[in-house]
Protein backbone atom coordinates (compact mmCIF):
# COMPACT_ATOMS: atom_id res chain seq x y z
CA UNK A 1 0.00 0.00 0.00
CA UNK A 2 1.25 3.49 -1.02
CA UNK A 3 2.15 5.71 2.31
CA UNK A 4 -0.84 8.95 2.23
CA UNK A 5 1.36 11.92 2.92
CA UNK A 6 -0.53 14.50 5.15
CA UNK A 7 -0.02 18.01 5.02
CA UNK A 8 -1.38 21.01 6.99
CA UNK A 9 -2.07 24.20 5.17
CA UNK A 10 -2.73 27.08 6.81
CA UNK A 11 -5.97 28.88 5.94
CA UNK A 12 -6.10 31.63 3.87
CA UNK A 13 -4.51 33.20 1.05
CA UNK A 14 -1.00 32.37 1.71
CA UNK A 15 -2.16 28.36 2.24
CA UNK A 16 -3.31 28.77 -1.56
CA UNK A 17 -0.08 29.83 -3.17
CA UNK A 18 1.61 26.80 -0.96
CA UNK A 19 -1.00 24.65 -2.44
CA UNK A 20 0.09 25.64 -5.96
CA UNK A 21 3.43 25.12 -5.05
CA UNK A 22 3.24 21.44 -4.11
CA UNK A 23 0.78 21.22 -7.05
CA UNK A 24 3.57 21.99 -8.92
CA UNK A 25 6.04 19.53 -7.28
CA UNK A 26 3.78 16.71 -8.28
CA UNK A 27 1.16 16.24 -5.04
CA UNK A 28 -1.80 17.77 -6.72
CA UNK A 29 -5.90 17.04 -5.20
CA UNK A 30 -8.20 18.56 -7.95
CA UNK A 31 -10.77 18.40 -5.27
CA UNK A 32 -9.28 21.04 -3.07
CA UNK A 33 -10.08 23.92 -5.90
CA UNK A 34 -13.99 23.22 -5.11
CA UNK A 35 -15.80 25.82 -3.75
CA UNK A 36 -17.07 23.87 -0.45
CA UNK A 37 -16.59 23.97 2.86
CA UNK A 38 -14.90 20.52 2.89
CA UNK A 39 -11.04 20.59 5.52
CA UNK A 40 -9.61 17.45 4.06
CA UNK A 41 -9.00 16.83 0.71
CA UNK A 42 -7.59 13.49 -0.54
CA UNK A 43 -5.66 12.16 -3.73
CA UNK A 44 -4.96 8.97 -3.44
CA UNK A 45 -3.44 8.16 -6.79
CA UNK A 46 -0.87 10.73 -5.67
CA UNK A 47 -0.46 9.73 -2.79
CA UNK A 48 -1.36 12.79 -0.83
CA UNK A 49 -4.16 14.39 1.57
CA UNK A 50 -4.52 18.26 2.36
CA UNK A 51 -6.27 19.63 5.15
CA UNK A 52 -6.78 22.87 5.73
CA UNK A 53 -6.02 24.53 9.42
CA UNK A 54 -6.03 27.55 11.51
CA UNK A 55 -2.24 28.95 10.42
CA UNK A 56 -1.44 29.01 14.33
CA UNK A 57 -2.31 25.36 14.62
CA UNK A 58 -0.42 23.95 11.77
CA UNK A 59 2.60 23.29 13.96
CA UNK A 60 0.67 21.66 16.63
CA UNK A 61 -0.63 19.27 14.47
CA UNK A 62 2.44 18.65 12.47
CA UNK A 63 4.32 18.22 15.89
CA UNK A 64 1.94 15.69 16.95
CA UNK A 65 2.25 13.76 13.57
CA UNK A 66 -1.53 14.14 12.72
CA UNK A 67 0.05 16.22 10.16
CA UNK A 68 3.49 14.91 8.29
CA UNK A 69 4.46 18.20 6.95
CA UNK A 70 2.98 21.52 6.56
CA UNK A 71 3.64 25.27 6.18
CA UNK A 72 3.74 27.87 9.07
CA UNK A 73 5.27 30.64 9.95
CA UNK A 74 8.27 31.39 11.44
CA UNK A 75 6.33 33.83 14.48
CA UNK A 76 4.92 30.49 15.27
CA UNK A 77 7.98 28.42 15.84
CA UNK A 78 9.73 30.41 17.49
CA UNK A 79 6.59 31.56 19.67
CA UNK A 80 5.53 27.79 20.70
CA UNK A 81 8.56 26.21 19.90
CA UNK A 82 7.14 23.08 18.69
CA UNK A 83 9.85 20.14 18.27
CA UNK A 84 9.57 19.82 14.17
CA UNK A 85 12.17 19.89 11.21
CA UNK A 86 12.43 23.09 9.79
CA UNK A 87 13.37 22.27 6.12
CA UNK A 88 12.93 25.29 3.95
CA UNK A 89 12.36 28.63 4.09
CA UNK A 90 9.63 29.18 1.43
CA UNK A 91 10.05 33.22 1.18
CA UNK A 92 6.41 33.63 1.07
CA UNK A 93 4.30 35.39 3.45
CA UNK A 94 7.26 37.74 3.91
CA UNK A 95 6.39 40.55 6.98
CA UNK A 96 8.41 40.78 10.60
CA UNK A 97 7.88 40.62 14.00
CA UNK A 98 8.14 44.91 15.23
CA UNK A 99 7.64 46.98 18.12
CA UNK A 100 5.14 49.83 17.84
CA UNK A 101 3.72 52.33 19.98
CA UNK A 102 2.07 55.90 19.88
CA UNK A 103 4.01 57.97 17.86
CA UNK A 104 4.16 60.20 20.92
CA UNK A 105 5.25 57.81 22.93
CA UNK A 106 8.74 58.55 24.72
CA UNK A 107 10.80 55.39 26.49
CA UNK A 108 11.33 56.24 30.18
CA UNK A 109 14.00 53.61 30.62
CA UNK A 110 13.14 53.85 34.49
CA UNK A 111 10.25 52.19 34.15
CA UNK A 112 8.66 48.86 33.81
CA UNK A 113 7.64 48.80 30.13
CA UNK A 114 4.06 47.23 29.78
CA UNK A 115 4.09 45.29 26.32
CA UNK A 116 0.67 43.86 24.68
CA UNK A 117 1.25 41.31 22.43
CA UNK A 118 0.00 38.01 21.12
CA UNK A 119 3.24 36.68 20.74
CA UNK A 120 4.59 36.61 24.75
CA UNK A 121 7.54 34.47 24.83
CA UNK A 122 8.96 36.46 21.68
CA UNK A 123 8.27 39.22 23.23
CA UNK A 124 9.76 38.24 26.47
CA UNK A 125 12.99 36.86 24.36
CA UNK A 126 13.19 39.92 23.19
CA UNK A 127 13.15 42.34 26.10
CA UNK A 128 15.18 39.84 28.02
CA UNK A 129 18.33 40.11 25.70
CA UNK A 130 18.07 43.66 26.43
CA UNK A 131 17.79 43.13 30.45
CA UNK A 132 14.63 45.26 30.22
CA UNK A 133 12.04 45.20 33.02
CA UNK A 134 8.55 44.15 31.45
CA UNK A 135 5.02 44.15 32.04
CA UNK A 136 3.46 41.60 29.42
CA UNK A 137 -0.19 41.79 28.83
CA UNK A 138 -1.54 38.79 26.76
CA UNK A 139 -3.99 39.93 24.13
CA UNK A 140 -6.01 37.42 21.24
CA UNK A 141 -6.45 40.03 18.93
CA UNK A 142 -7.12 44.09 18.11
CA UNK A 143 -3.42 44.61 19.64
CA UNK A 144 -3.17 47.61 18.28
CA UNK A 145 -5.50 49.70 20.51
CA UNK A 146 -4.01 48.77 23.42
CA UNK A 147 -1.14 51.87 23.18
CA UNK A 148 -4.25 54.02 22.17
CA UNK A 149 -6.53 52.95 25.51
CA UNK A 150 -3.50 53.44 27.90
CA UNK A 151 -3.67 49.12 28.46
CA UNK A 152 0.19 48.69 26.95
CA UNK A 153 3.01 51.12 26.22
CA UNK A 154 4.17 49.34 23.00
CA UNK A 155 2.96 46.29 21.02
CA UNK A 156 5.01 43.57 19.94
CA UNK A 157 3.33 42.42 16.65
CA UNK A 158 3.38 41.40 12.90
CA UNK A 159 3.54 44.59 10.81
CA UNK A 160 3.20 43.73 6.94
CA UNK A 161 3.29 47.06 5.01
CA UNK A 162 1.84 48.94 8.33
CA UNK A 163 -0.92 50.26 6.90
CA UNK A 164 -3.20 48.85 10.36
CA UNK A 165 -0.29 50.72 12.57
CA UNK A 166 -1.29 53.81 10.44
CA UNK A 167 -4.91 53.90 10.57
CA UNK A 168 -4.74 53.78 14.51
CA UNK A 169 -1.77 56.39 14.82
CA UNK A 170 1.22 53.90 15.64
CA UNK A 171 4.69 53.75 14.61
CA UNK A 172 6.68 51.83 14.03
CA UNK A 173 9.91 51.33 16.94
CA UNK A 174 12.06 48.76 15.96
CA UNK A 175 11.37 45.95 13.27
CA UNK A 176 13.25 42.95 14.89
CA UNK A 177 12.77 39.91 13.49
CA UNK A 178 11.87 38.65 9.40
CA UNK A 179 9.39 36.84 9.61
CA UNK A 180 8.26 34.31 6.43
CA UNK A 181 6.18 30.64 5.97
CA UNK A 182 8.23 27.71 6.62
CA UNK A 183 8.29 24.13 5.54
CA UNK A 184 8.16 22.31 8.50
CA UNK A 185 8.21 18.14 9.12
CA UNK A 186 7.38 15.63 12.27
CA UNK A 187 10.62 14.61 13.07
CA UNK A 188 9.34 11.01 13.59
CA UNK A 189 7.07 10.95 10.17
CA UNK A 190 9.68 11.94 8.78
CA UNK A 191 11.59 8.87 8.56
CA UNK A 192 9.23 6.53 7.54
CA UNK A 193 8.14 9.10 4.29
CA UNK A 194 11.46 10.72 3.97
CA UNK A 195 11.48 10.32 -0.03
CA UNK A 196 8.44 11.73 -0.65
CA UNK A 197 8.66 14.74 1.71
CA UNK A 198 12.60 14.92 0.00
CA UNK A 199 10.68 15.22 -3.30
CA UNK A 200 8.78 17.91 -2.44
CA UNK A 201 11.57 20.02 -0.73
CA UNK A 202 13.39 19.63 -4.13
CA UNK A 203 10.74 20.98 -6.23
CA UNK A 204 9.64 23.86 -3.86
CA UNK A 205 13.40 24.90 -3.28
CA UNK A 206 13.58 24.69 -7.48
CA UNK A 207 10.66 27.00 -8.11
CA UNK A 208 12.08 29.21 -5.07
CA UNK A 209 14.89 30.03 -7.34
CA UNK A 210 12.94 30.19 -10.43
CA UNK A 211 10.77 32.93 -8.65
CA UNK A 212 14.37 34.57 -7.48
CA UNK A 213 15.19 34.59 -11.45
CA UNK B 1 -0.04 -19.55 23.47
CA UNK B 2 1.08 -17.99 26.43
CA UNK B 3 -2.33 -18.52 29.07
CA UNK B 4 -1.78 -14.78 30.09
CA UNK B 5 -1.96 -13.52 26.46
CA UNK B 6 -5.56 -12.61 27.17
CA UNK B 7 -5.10 -10.50 30.40
CA UNK B 8 -2.22 -8.72 29.21
CA UNK B 9 -1.96 -5.45 26.78
CA UNK B 10 -0.08 -4.57 24.59
CA UNK B 11 2.11 -2.58 26.53
CA UNK B 12 2.37 -4.77 29.27
CA UNK B 13 3.25 -7.68 26.54
CA UNK B 14 5.92 -5.29 25.06
CA UNK B 15 7.18 -4.49 28.27
CA UNK B 16 7.82 -8.52 29.56
CA UNK B 17 8.83 -9.06 25.34
CA UNK B 18 12.06 -6.28 26.13
CA UNK B 19 12.83 -7.38 29.77
CA UNK B 20 13.26 -11.21 28.69
CA UNK B 21 15.97 -10.07 25.74
CA UNK B 22 17.73 -8.21 28.04
CA UNK B 23 17.99 -10.87 30.18
CA UNK B 24 19.02 -13.04 27.17
CA UNK B 25 22.07 -10.56 27.06
CA UNK B 26 23.45 -10.67 30.88
CA UNK B 27 21.78 -7.43 31.88
CA UNK B 28 20.20 -8.19 35.36
CA UNK B 29 17.55 -6.22 36.85
CA UNK B 30 17.91 -3.17 38.78
CA UNK B 31 15.31 -2.78 41.32
CA UNK B 32 14.78 0.28 43.19
CA UNK B 33 12.71 2.39 45.38
CA UNK B 34 10.37 5.47 43.92
CA UNK B 35 11.33 8.07 45.99
CA UNK B 36 15.45 9.90 45.84
CA UNK B 37 17.05 12.12 47.35
CA UNK B 38 16.23 16.07 45.99
CA UNK B 39 19.74 16.89 45.75
CA UNK B 40 20.60 14.22 43.00
CA UNK B 41 18.24 16.33 40.65
CA UNK B 42 18.91 19.60 42.01
CA UNK B 43 23.06 19.24 40.64
CA UNK B 44 22.04 17.71 37.50
CA UNK B 45 19.15 19.38 36.33
CA UNK B 46 20.14 20.16 32.92
CA UNK B 47 20.33 16.51 32.74
CA UNK B 48 16.39 15.65 33.11
CA UNK B 49 13.72 16.13 30.56
CA UNK B 50 11.96 18.57 32.60
CA UNK B 51 13.41 20.30 35.47
CA UNK B 52 9.91 20.25 37.71
CA UNK B 53 9.85 17.43 39.90
CA UNK B 54 7.54 16.52 42.72
CA UNK B 55 8.84 16.61 45.93
CA UNK B 56 7.68 15.95 49.60
CA UNK B 57 9.36 15.41 53.04
CA UNK B 58 10.29 12.38 54.49
CA UNK B 59 9.42 11.37 58.39
CA UNK B 60 12.62 13.10 59.63
CA UNK B 61 11.96 15.94 57.46
CA UNK B 62 14.63 15.16 54.45
CA UNK B 63 13.62 16.64 50.79
CA UNK B 64 12.72 13.88 48.82
CA UNK B 65 11.35 13.57 45.03
CA UNK B 66 9.15 11.14 43.39
CA UNK B 67 11.66 9.41 40.60
CA UNK B 68 11.52 11.40 37.62
CA UNK B 69 14.35 9.29 35.80
CA UNK B 70 16.30 6.40 36.19
CA UNK B 71 19.66 6.79 35.14
CA UNK B 72 21.19 9.05 37.72
CA UNK B 73 20.27 6.81 40.50
CA UNK B 74 21.52 3.64 38.69
CA UNK B 75 24.88 6.27 38.26
CA UNK B 76 25.01 7.39 42.13
CA UNK B 77 24.26 3.31 43.88
CA UNK B 78 26.46 1.97 41.00
CA UNK B 79 30.35 0.51 41.80
CA UNK B 80 32.42 2.30 40.07
CA UNK B 81 33.92 -0.47 38.33
CA UNK B 82 36.87 0.54 35.77
CA UNK B 83 37.66 -3.05 34.79
CA UNK B 84 34.50 -4.85 34.55
CA UNK B 85 31.52 -3.85 33.03
CA UNK B 86 27.96 -3.59 34.72
CA UNK B 87 25.12 -4.35 32.97
CA UNK B 88 21.44 -3.58 34.25
CA UNK B 89 17.79 -3.04 33.32
CA UNK B 90 15.49 -1.12 34.55
CA UNK B 91 11.43 -1.33 34.32
CA UNK B 92 10.29 2.10 36.06
CA UNK B 93 7.93 4.53 36.46
CA UNK B 94 9.21 8.01 36.04
CA UNK B 95 7.18 11.20 36.96
CA UNK B 96 7.54 14.23 34.42
CA UNK B 97 6.04 17.17 33.55
CA UNK B 98 4.73 16.45 29.82
CA UNK B 99 5.23 18.78 27.24
CA UNK B 100 2.49 21.45 26.42
CA UNK B 101 0.31 20.00 29.33
CA UNK B 102 2.27 21.54 32.28
CA UNK B 103 0.90 18.70 34.04
CA UNK B 104 3.10 15.35 35.75
CA UNK B 105 2.64 12.54 34.46
CA UNK B 106 3.56 8.78 35.16
CA UNK B 107 5.64 7.23 32.40
CA UNK B 108 6.26 3.81 31.88
CA UNK B 109 9.95 3.27 31.09
CA UNK B 110 12.35 0.21 29.89
CA UNK B 111 15.70 0.89 29.60
CA UNK B 112 19.33 -0.39 30.10
CA UNK B 113 23.10 0.73 31.00
CA UNK B 114 26.34 -0.44 30.71
CA UNK B 115 28.47 1.35 33.32
CA UNK B 116 32.56 0.49 33.33
CA UNK B 117 34.94 -0.22 30.63
CA UNK B 118 33.13 0.79 27.56
CA UNK B 119 34.69 0.36 25.03
CA UNK B 120 33.45 -0.69 20.72
CA UNK B 121 32.13 -4.02 21.83
CA UNK B 122 29.60 -2.61 24.52
CA UNK B 123 28.88 -0.10 22.03
CA UNK B 124 27.57 -2.33 19.36
CA UNK B 125 25.95 -4.49 21.76
CA UNK B 126 24.21 -1.62 23.25
CA UNK B 127 23.28 -0.51 19.20
CA UNK B 128 22.45 -3.93 18.63
CA UNK B 129 19.44 -4.49 21.53
CA UNK B 130 18.21 -1.08 20.59
CA UNK B 131 17.34 -2.46 17.35
CA UNK B 132 15.90 -5.84 18.36
CA UNK B 133 13.83 -3.87 21.16
CA UNK B 134 12.42 -1.48 18.16
CA UNK B 135 12.00 -4.49 16.67
CA UNK B 136 10.29 -6.30 18.79
CA UNK B 137 7.92 -3.50 19.31
CA UNK B 138 6.49 -3.08 15.60
CA UNK B 139 7.86 -4.05 11.91
CA UNK B 140 8.43 -0.58 11.13
CA UNK B 141 11.18 1.24 12.98
CA UNK B 142 14.24 3.60 12.23
CA UNK B 143 17.00 4.11 14.43
CA UNK B 144 18.75 7.03 13.99
CA UNK B 145 22.85 7.10 14.88
CA UNK B 146 24.74 10.41 15.54
CA UNK B 147 28.28 10.73 16.52
CA UNK B 148 28.94 13.81 18.90
CA UNK B 149 31.86 14.35 18.90
CA UNK B 150 32.27 14.36 14.94
CA UNK B 151 29.80 17.56 15.20
CA UNK B 152 31.64 19.04 18.13
CA UNK B 153 35.18 18.34 16.46
CA UNK B 154 33.86 19.93 13.24
CA UNK B 155 32.29 22.82 15.01
CA UNK B 156 35.23 23.54 17.03
CA UNK B 157 37.54 23.82 13.88
CA UNK B 158 35.41 25.87 11.78
CA UNK B 159 36.17 28.73 13.64
CA UNK B 160 32.38 29.77 14.69
CA UNK B 161 32.13 32.13 18.04
CA UNK B 162 30.80 29.78 21.36
CA UNK B 163 27.22 31.55 20.24
CA UNK B 164 27.91 30.46 16.80
CA UNK B 165 28.23 27.04 17.97
CA UNK B 166 25.40 26.76 19.63
CA UNK B 167 23.11 27.91 17.09
CA UNK B 168 24.74 25.59 14.42
CA UNK B 169 24.07 22.77 16.84
CA UNK B 170 20.46 24.03 17.36
CA UNK B 171 19.82 24.16 13.25
CA UNK B 172 21.40 20.74 13.24
CA UNK B 173 18.65 19.48 15.43
CA UNK B 174 15.94 21.21 13.20
CA UNK B 175 17.48 20.03 9.54
CA UNK B 176 17.43 23.96 8.95
CA UNK B 177 20.36 24.20 6.62
CA UNK B 178 19.17 27.65 5.23
CA UNK B 179 19.78 28.79 9.09
CA UNK B 180 22.78 26.90 9.56
CA UNK B 181 24.25 28.55 6.09
CA UNK B 182 23.22 31.56 7.44
CA UNK B 183 25.54 31.52 10.74
CA UNK B 184 28.10 30.19 8.74
CA UNK B 185 27.79 33.84 6.47
CA UNK B 186 27.28 36.29 8.93
CA UNK B 187 30.64 34.60 10.95
CA UNK B 188 32.24 34.42 7.94
CA UNK B 189 33.44 30.48 7.87
CA UNK B 190 35.58 29.29 5.76
CA UNK B 191 33.54 28.05 2.68
CA UNK B 192 35.43 24.56 2.64
CA UNK B 193 33.61 24.59 6.74
CA UNK B 194 30.36 26.11 5.79
CA UNK B 195 30.28 23.15 2.99
CA UNK B 196 31.13 20.23 5.85
CA UNK B 197 28.70 21.73 7.98
CA UNK B 198 25.95 21.66 5.28
CA UNK B 199 26.82 18.33 4.63
CA UNK B 200 25.97 17.43 8.11
CA UNK B 201 22.64 19.44 8.38
CA UNK B 202 21.44 17.48 4.69
CA UNK B 203 23.23 14.22 4.07
CA UNK B 204 21.13 11.28 6.58
CA UNK B 205 19.60 8.12 5.72
CA UNK B 206 21.47 4.69 4.80
CA UNK B 207 24.67 4.37 6.59
CA UNK B 208 26.77 3.68 2.60
CA UNK B 209 25.32 7.39 1.60
CA UNK B 210 25.71 9.28 4.75
CA UNK B 211 29.79 7.80 5.10
CA UNK B 212 30.82 8.00 1.49
CA UNK B 213 29.28 11.98 1.94
CA UNK B 214 31.50 12.03 5.46
CA UNK B 215 34.94 10.84 3.94
CA UNK B 216 35.40 13.54 2.23
CA UNK B 217 35.93 15.87 5.59
CA UNK B 218 38.85 16.07 5.80
CA UNK B 219 39.17 17.59 9.33
CA UNK B 220 41.73 15.84 12.38
CA UNK B 221 39.00 14.70 15.16
CA UNK B 222 36.32 14.22 12.31
CA UNK B 223 38.07 11.39 10.34
CA UNK B 224 38.68 9.41 13.06
CA UNK B 225 34.76 9.62 13.97
CA UNK B 226 33.77 8.74 10.80
CA UNK B 227 36.02 5.35 10.87
CA UNK B 228 34.83 4.12 13.92
CA UNK B 229 31.01 5.30 12.35
CA UNK B 230 32.01 2.64 9.72
CA UNK B 231 33.63 -0.44 11.97
CA UNK B 232 29.88 0.15 14.33
CA UNK B 233 27.89 -0.03 11.17
CA UNK B 234 30.11 -2.78 9.95
CA UNK B 235 29.55 -4.84 13.33
CA UNK B 236 26.12 -3.95 12.76
CA UNK B 237 25.60 -5.66 9.61
CA UNK B 238 27.68 -8.69 10.64
CA UNK B 239 25.02 -9.13 13.36
CA UNK B 240 22.05 -8.91 10.50
CA UNK B 241 20.81 -5.62 12.66
CA UNK B 242 21.47 -2.84 10.47
CA UNK B 243 18.52 -3.18 8.06
CA UNK B 244 16.88 0.02 9.25
CA UNK B 245 19.79 1.76 10.94
CA UNK B 246 20.07 5.35 9.74
CA UNK B 247 22.94 7.85 10.48
CA UNK B 248 21.17 11.18 10.96
CA UNK B 249 23.25 14.11 12.62
CA UNK B 250 19.90 15.60 13.43
CA UNK B 251 19.89 13.45 16.71
CA UNK B 252 21.44 15.62 19.34
CA UNK B 253 21.74 15.60 23.20
CA UNK B 254 23.43 17.54 25.67
CA UNK B 255 26.34 17.64 25.38
CA UNK B 256 27.02 18.70 28.63
CA UNK B 257 26.40 15.05 29.39
CA UNK B 258 26.45 13.04 26.39
CA UNK B 259 29.36 12.30 24.22
CA UNK B 260 30.36 10.19 21.71
CA UNK B 261 27.60 7.93 20.10
CA UNK B 262 23.73 8.88 20.89
CA UNK B 263 20.62 7.60 19.14
CA UNK B 264 16.79 7.76 18.84
CA UNK B 265 14.80 5.32 17.78
CA UNK B 266 11.48 5.57 15.80
CA UNK B 267 8.19 3.90 15.38
CA UNK B 268 6.06 3.95 12.38
CA UNK B 269 2.82 5.43 13.36
CA UNK B 270 4.48 7.28 16.63
CA UNK B 271 5.05 11.32 16.33
CA UNK B 272 7.89 11.27 18.44
CA UNK B 273 10.99 9.48 19.52
CA UNK B 274 10.50 6.09 21.55
CA UNK B 275 14.17 5.14 22.46
CA UNK B 276 16.71 7.60 22.90
CA UNK B 277 19.91 6.82 24.65
CA UNK B 278 23.99 7.27 23.85
CA UNK B 279 27.39 7.17 25.38
CA UNK B 280 27.01 9.79 28.68
CA UNK B 281 30.98 9.56 29.94
CA UNK B 282 30.75 13.26 30.79
CA UNK B 283 27.45 12.69 33.19
CA UNK B 284 29.96 10.29 34.47
CA UNK B 285 32.05 12.72 35.28
CA UNK B 286 30.24 15.53 36.79
CA UNK B 287 29.18 12.28 39.40
CA UNK B 288 32.94 11.63 40.14
CA UNK B 289 33.15 8.42 38.71
CA UNK B 290 35.96 7.61 36.55
CA UNK B 291 34.10 4.90 34.51
CA UNK B 292 32.33 5.12 30.83
CA UNK B 293 28.66 4.37 30.29
CA UNK B 294 25.94 3.63 27.72
CA UNK B 295 22.60 3.33 27.84
CA UNK B 296 18.82 4.14 26.32
CA UNK B 297 15.46 4.06 27.85
CA UNK B 298 12.31 3.11 25.72
CA UNK B 299 9.19 5.14 26.64
CA UNK B 300 6.51 2.53 26.83
CA UNK B 301 3.51 5.64 27.01
CA UNK B 302 3.00 6.00 23.59
CA UNK B 303 2.69 2.61 22.68
CA UNK B 304 -0.72 2.94 22.87
CA UNK B 305 -1.68 4.54 20.22
CA UNK B 306 -0.03 2.17 18.01
CA UNK B 307 -1.57 -0.90 19.41
CA UNK B 308 -4.98 -1.76 18.99
CA UNK B 309 -7.28 -3.05 21.23
CA UNK B 310 -8.40 -6.80 19.68
CA UNK B 311 -11.26 -6.65 21.16
CA UNK B 312 -14.10 -4.63 20.79
CA UNK B 313 -16.08 -5.63 23.41
CA UNK B 314 -15.26 -6.28 27.51
CA UNK B 315 -16.94 -9.77 27.75
CA UNK B 316 -17.60 -12.52 25.61
CA UNK B 317 -20.97 -13.63 27.06
CA UNK B 318 -23.20 -11.80 29.24
CA UNK B 319 -26.03 -13.96 31.36
CA UNK B 320 -29.61 -12.83 32.28
CA UNK B 321 -31.73 -14.95 34.17
CA UNK B 322 -34.98 -14.45 35.67
CA UNK B 323 -36.50 -14.08 39.20
CA UNK B 324 -36.46 -17.72 41.53
CA UNK B 325 -33.88 -19.54 38.76
CA UNK B 326 -32.50 -22.42 40.47
CA UNK B 327 -28.94 -21.08 41.89
CA UNK B 328 -27.50 -24.19 41.62
CA UNK B 329 -28.24 -24.53 37.72
CA UNK B 330 -27.30 -21.49 36.91
CA UNK B 331 -23.80 -21.70 39.24
CA UNK B 332 -23.08 -24.73 37.01
CA UNK B 333 -24.08 -23.06 33.48
CA UNK B 334 -21.92 -20.23 34.44
CA UNK B 335 -18.95 -22.63 35.64
CA UNK B 336 -19.22 -24.47 32.58
CA UNK B 337 -19.17 -21.29 30.30
CA UNK B 338 -16.21 -20.25 32.19
CA UNK B 339 -14.35 -23.76 31.64
CA UNK B 340 -14.90 -23.55 27.63
CA UNK B 341 -12.79 -20.70 27.34
CA UNK B 342 -15.36 -17.70 27.73
CA UNK B 343 -15.36 -14.63 30.26
CA UNK B 344 -18.78 -14.06 31.58
CA UNK B 345 -20.68 -11.67 33.55
CA UNK B 346 -24.67 -12.39 34.87
CA UNK B 347 -27.10 -10.04 36.49
CA UNK B 348 -30.93 -10.30 36.55
CA UNK B 349 -30.42 -7.22 34.48
CA UNK B 350 -27.40 -6.62 31.77
CA UNK B 351 -26.66 -2.67 31.86
CA UNK B 352 -26.84 -1.80 28.41
CA UNK B 353 -22.90 0.14 29.40
CA UNK B 354 -21.54 -3.54 29.60
CA UNK B 355 -20.08 -4.27 26.33
CA UNK B 356 -20.88 -7.95 25.31
CA UNK B 357 -20.39 -10.29 22.11
CA UNK B 358 -23.16 -12.55 22.83
CA UNK B 359 -26.58 -12.41 25.75
CA UNK B 360 -28.25 -15.34 26.29
CA UNK B 361 -30.94 -15.53 29.02
CA UNK B 362 -30.96 -18.30 31.47
CA UNK B 363 -34.47 -19.55 32.48
CA UNK B 364 -33.32 -22.46 34.81
CA UNK B 365 -33.55 -24.77 31.36
CA UNK B 366 -30.49 -26.49 30.54
CA UNK B 367 -29.60 -24.92 26.86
Amino acid sequence: MKKILNVALPKGRLGEKVYAMFEEAGFPCPSIKENNRKLIFENEEAGVRYFWVKPSDVAIYVERGAADIGVAGKDILLEYRPDVYELLDLEMGKCSMAVASKSDFIDDRKRTLKVATKFTNIAKDYYAKQGRDIDIIHLNGSIEIAPILGLSDVIVDIVETGATLKENNLVVVEKFLPISARLIANKANFKFKSEAIEKIMLSLNESKEKKDD
Amino acid sequence: MDKFDLVLSGVERAEYALRSLYLKYGFSQYKMSKFEEYDLYAQNKDFLVSENVITFNDTDGKLLALKPDVTLSIIKNGKDDLLGVQKVFYNENVYRVSKGTHSFKELMQVGLECIGDIDEYEIVEVLSLAVKSLKTLSGEFVLDISHLELVNALLEKSGLSENGKAKVFNYLSEKNAQAVKMVCESENVQKEFADYLNTLVTVYGKPSKVLSALEKIKVSGVTECVEQLKRIISALSSLNVDQNVNIDFSVVSDTNYYNGIVFKGFLSGIPTSILSGGQYDKLMKKMKKKSKAIGFAVYLDELETIYETDKNYDVDLAIEYANGVDALKLNKFIEEQIKSGLSVITGKNISDKIRYAKLIKFDGEDK
